[in-house]
């Protein structure tokens, strides 16, 4: 009865409770700290080294490391090196375009995949399929440049010539000549088949994980199959599909052997898809390696760093896409 | 209207059910009902729910009892085609809407849901669209062209006891709500396809009593133009907003019906000895 | 209280065979339609097949669906007309890819293989001659040689990340993710620039395995990570509540019971860099004798037993061998998988 009247106690603080690790904890926490933070080391030193190595030719070139299209090496009558220059310019823009076909091309066709395979299949069929696809993705690059130079390329080669029969008044569909064969366009489809499986791999998960509840009430109102996946799925998984989308484009772009192997690795700037000649930065680094002086080492080594960047800030905004989605509890 | 607490005792239950105003079924009803005919349903081999015979008629609410686990949710899901969502689900009998088997070969199942309508027991509207996008929503998914849409949005607002609170934020997004809120707000939703039976999953069991009473008296006035089934573990809640009441029990084995009544006799003088014990609390 | 008897169960929403047996039907005169349009119009091939066959079955299904039943059905079946043609579309390039290395492939496989190298033989010689042992035997050193580096500090970054969870956590979670975006060829650039350039001046295998284990230590963590949260934490709160110190319950608990996660870990390690190449190109050097070693000398691999025989080769003999090689390969990571797979559904223990 007065229990109500009285004033309530004050509330006390929360006591900090603290302990004092045994020294075999601090170690064992020491070493995995340290271990934790072997990806930050690591990274960090590629940035450095790679930096350090390039160096030279960067204060050289500056800015027009990126902005110009002329790689070459002059030597004298003597065979030393004469002069360079190195720009990596047309390899930056082949880089993007081989890029953004595999991206254009591929990840329209991997989420498709992924909603079927999520909203369509059953049983037994979808586990094997979802096994296939997750094995693809296992294959190694190189199979892919080999299998797309030979099997593909026929193929590939017939669908560019019809792509420039009937849509070559577009500029990007004309040619200049035609050579149809190894152009970035064949590597731009090896590059969708190589990363289609993985993005639908992370699509897939996306979509499985759909609050089950919403999808629920999306039937229950009399939604077909297409009405409840715009109106659910897509708004629910739609940052998290484009980031896996990035992650493929990250991946198209520093892709080395599948593209060494398809593409006609020439130094000059095409726009022209069609086109058999082109490179992306990593086939220019693979091609120049061997017979490359320390200067052009340097150079490449450059080259290096700026698609470690690149693939670094591609990557790293399909992390926050994946992530985010999942934080903000959509 | 009494409506503070009472003792769970039958006759106190019945009195509850006897004091409340007695419905008569209203002319803008749609439909005949609904009515099921021996009802089974499986998970797999393992048998859930067994020979369930009931009739809802158009305008009266029924509450359907019973402890947990007898099946009582997986009977309102056959009543709508949800049932069939789950990989392994079977199911025997017929459930007819105005005589017509909703089962039968060839039915378009969305024709059907939007007939049947259903409130689940945790809020879900969309958080991907507004309040008034929420409303209407089923028009869009099941893609209806209605040419009111204003009218409509309004009228299922009203209904659903929302309108006063949310008219001026039609446009804030789904989520914003507090849970009675988002409660209404998906009653409003499932209004505005118009179903002539609106099956409701233990609709009140995550809110809070002020939300629940609010409910409560949505319910009462929807039922003057749509019949209603809902599910509840609350038996005051039966007592209070439905005109019949079934009884649901399992052993172990699949869920039976036991008895279903008018509210007042189930609670009062209940016929099987079953349904008495759980509704003097022995059991349950 | 009569016993009925309980009906059988039925599932009246199922796929009638009737159903099944109209779109059967309807994609059948979408072929032969589309046959039709082939030969009378201008398209030609096999795309052009295609193409005509997916648009009119589409249609005619998209038609059928709107009499039956609406139009919303009807566009409902376009999205799974479409899903249908994406998952077909994805494959085809890997059924493709497994019947040309198969079918290519046994014609570069002899008995020999696996007992010489290449020291006396060329890649455009008849297949018979010379092997892939040094190959064999460079990757199996390579591989584990990066699996000694990238085990440790692949499980310690995921310890951290699961049994400290210290403030760096998400920014370490973010970097592992990052790292393993990094370009196979940046991984090759970077060793030569910090080790081989300045330091031994040489290529060997060793330099190859540390190029590989900046690409293997983000899988296993990743997968470390995964199969460590896998773990109840009732068994972490067992061990401390007995008095055991965290190391001892990670030691003694936790690792052990996620022993078959961690080897899942350690396979699709080895299955992500088995097949890498670019890395190898610039810092292994390439071998065709067999090289135990790997701190000194060029070291042979799979895949540039496979490379060098693909390009430098010109002849069938030389494809033959080339696709002998990817063969073994992709066998290797088959198999890899296939148990990555059965031990990851045994889960825990």
């Amino acid at each position: 009865m007065t229990l109500l009247e009285n004033q309530p106690a004050a509330i006390p603080a929360p006591r900090e409770i603290t302990t004092k690790p045994r020294v075999s904890d601090q170690i064992f926490r020491a070493v995995v700290t340290v271990g934790g933070m072997s990806s930050l080391i690591i990274l960090g030193l590629i940035a450095l080294f790679l930096s350090l190595k390039g160096i030279n030719v960067l204060r050289i070139e500056q800015l027009s490391f990126i902005t110009e299209s002329k790689w070459e090496v002059l030597q004298d009558a003597e065979g030393k090196i004469a002069e360079s220059t190195f720009g990596l310019a047309a390899m930056l823009i082949g880089t993007f375009l081989s890029a953004l076909i595999a991206v254009i091309v591929g990840v329209p066709i991997a989420v498709l995949s992924a909603l079927y395979l999520t909203f369509y299949a059953r049983g037994s069929a979808k586990k094997l399929l979802v096994s296939l696809i997750d094995l693809m993705a296992a294959f190694p690059s190189l199979l892919f440049g080999f299998w797309g130079f030979i099997v593909l390329m026929g193929s590939a080669e017939y669908w560019a010539k019809l792509l420039n029969k009937y849509l070559g008044f577009i500029p990007l569909f004309d040619v200049p000549a035609p050579i149809f064969e190894r152009s970035p366009f064949i590597a731009g489809l090896v590059l969708a088949i190589l990363i289609i499986p993985i993005v639908t791999a992370i699509s897939r998960e996306i979509f499985d994980q759909t609050p089950l509840d919403r999808i629920q009430a999306a039937y229950a109102l009399g939604a077909s199959k297409l009405s409840m996946i715009r109106a659910v799925v897509i708004p629910y998984g739609r940052g998290g599909v484009v980031g896996g989308a990035m992650l493929g484009l990250g991946r198209a772009m520093g892709e080395t052997v599948a593209v060494y192997t398809v593409l006609n690795v020439v130094y000059q700037i095409n726009w022209q898809i069609l086109f058999g000649a082109g490179g992306n930065v990593a086939s220019l680094i693979l091609l120049k390696f061997g017979e490359a002086g320390p200067q052009e080492v340097d150079a490449l080594m450059a080259a290096g760093l700026v698609l470690f960047l690149l693939t670094l800030i591609v990557n790293a905004i399909s992390d926050i896409l994946i992530n985010r989605f999942g934080r903000r509890g959509r | 209207m009494e409506k503070k607490m009472q003792a769970t005792t039958p006759s106190s239950l019945a009195s509850v059910a006897n004091g409340r105003e007695q419905r008569v079924p209203g002319t803008n009803l749609l439909g005949t009902g609904l009515e099921t005919r021996g009802v089974h349903a499986w998970f797999g081999k393992k048998h859930v729910l067994s020979d369930v015979s009931l009739d809802f008629a158009a305008g009266t609410v029924t509450a359907l009892i019973g402890p947990s686990g007898c099946g009582k949710s997986t009977y309102l899901r056959t009543l709508n085609r949800m049932h069939e969502f789950i990989p392994t689900a079977a199911l025997a009998g017929e459930v007819l809407l105005d005589g017509q088997d909703i089962y039968a070969p060839g039915t378009d199942v969305t024709k059907i849901r939007l007939r049947v309508g259903m409130v689940f027991q945790k809020p879900n509207p969309f958080p991907s669209m507004t309040i008034g996008e929420n409303v209407l929503s089923g028009l869009k998914l099941a893609q209806l062209k209605k040419s009111n849409t204003d009218e409509l949005l309004e009228s299922c607002l009203v209904r659903a006891g929302l309108w006063s609170e949310v008219k001026d934020r039609l446009g804030e997004h789904g989520g914003a709500l507090s849970g009675g809120q988002q409660q209404r707000l998906c009653i409003a939703r499932s209004l505005a396809v118009e179903p002539q039976v609106l099956l409701m999953d233990e609709p009140c069991s995550a809110l809070d009593p002020g939300s629940t009473f609010r409910i409560e008296e949505t319910i009462s006035e929807l039922a003057k133009s749509m019949t209603i089934v809902i599910v509840t573990h609350n038996m005051q809640q039966a007592a209070r907003v439905s005109d019949y009441t079934a009884f649901f029990l399992s052993d172990g084995g699949p869920g039976v019906m036991v008895e279903t009544a008018p509210t007042s006799k189930i609670f009062s003088s209940p016929t099987d000895k079953r349904t008495e014990d759980y509704v003097t609390g022995r059991f349950g | 209280m009569t016993q009925t008897i309980t009906p059988k169960p039925q599932t009246p929403w199922a796929v009638t065979i009737q159903q099944r047996l109209s779109t059967a039907g309807l994609i059948t005169l979408g072929a032969l339609l589309a046959g039709v349009a082939v030969k009378t119009t201008g398209l030609s091939g096999k795309l052009g097949f295609a193409a005509a066959f997916f648009f009119i079955s589409t249609l005619l299904i998209f038609i059928q669906q709107f009499r039956l039943r609406d139009l919303a059905a009807a566009k409902d079946s376009l999205l799974s007309s479409l899903a249908s043609l994406a998952i077909v579309l994805t494959l085809i390039p890997i059924l493709s890819i497994v019947a040309t290395v198969v079918s290519k492939g046994y014609k570069g496989i002899h008995f020999g293989m696996f007992t010489n190298d290449m020291t006396m033989a060329s890649v455009n010689d008849p297949v018979n001659a010379g092997g892939l042992l040094h190959a064999l035997v460079g990757t199996i050193l390579m591989v584990g040689g990066a699996l000694l580096v990238s085990f440790p500090i692949g499980l310690l970054t995921a310890l951290y990340l699961t049994e400290i969870r210290g403030k760096l956590a998400r920014p370490i979670k973010f970097l592992v993710q990052a790292m393993s975006g990094v370009p196979s060829i940046v991984a090759g650039l970077f060793i030569l620039s910090i080790l081989v350039i300045p330091v031994t001046q040489e290529l060997n295998g060793l330099m190859g395995s540390l190029a590989l284990s900046i690409l293997m230590i983000p899988t296993i963590a990743r997968t470390a990570e995964e199969m460590l949260l896998l773990i109840p934490n009732d068994l972490r709160e067992a061990g401390v509540a007995l008095g055991a110190t965290q190391w001892r319950t990670v030691s003694g608990v936790v690792v052990p019971a996620a022993k078959s996660g961690l080897v899942t870990a350690v396979i699709l390690g080895v299955a992500r860099i088995i097949g890498e190449t670019a890395p190898i190109l610039l810092v292994s050097g390439g071998a065709d004798a067999l090289n135990f070693n790997p701190a000194t000398g060029a070291m042979g691999s799979l895949p540039f037993y496979i490379w060098k025989a693909f390009l430098t080769g010109g002849t069938e003999e030389a494809y033959s061998r080339a696709w002998g090689g990817m063969l073994i390969l992709l066998i290797l990571i088959v198999v890899l998988f296939g148990l990555a797979r059965y031990l990851s559904g045994r889960k825990v223990g």
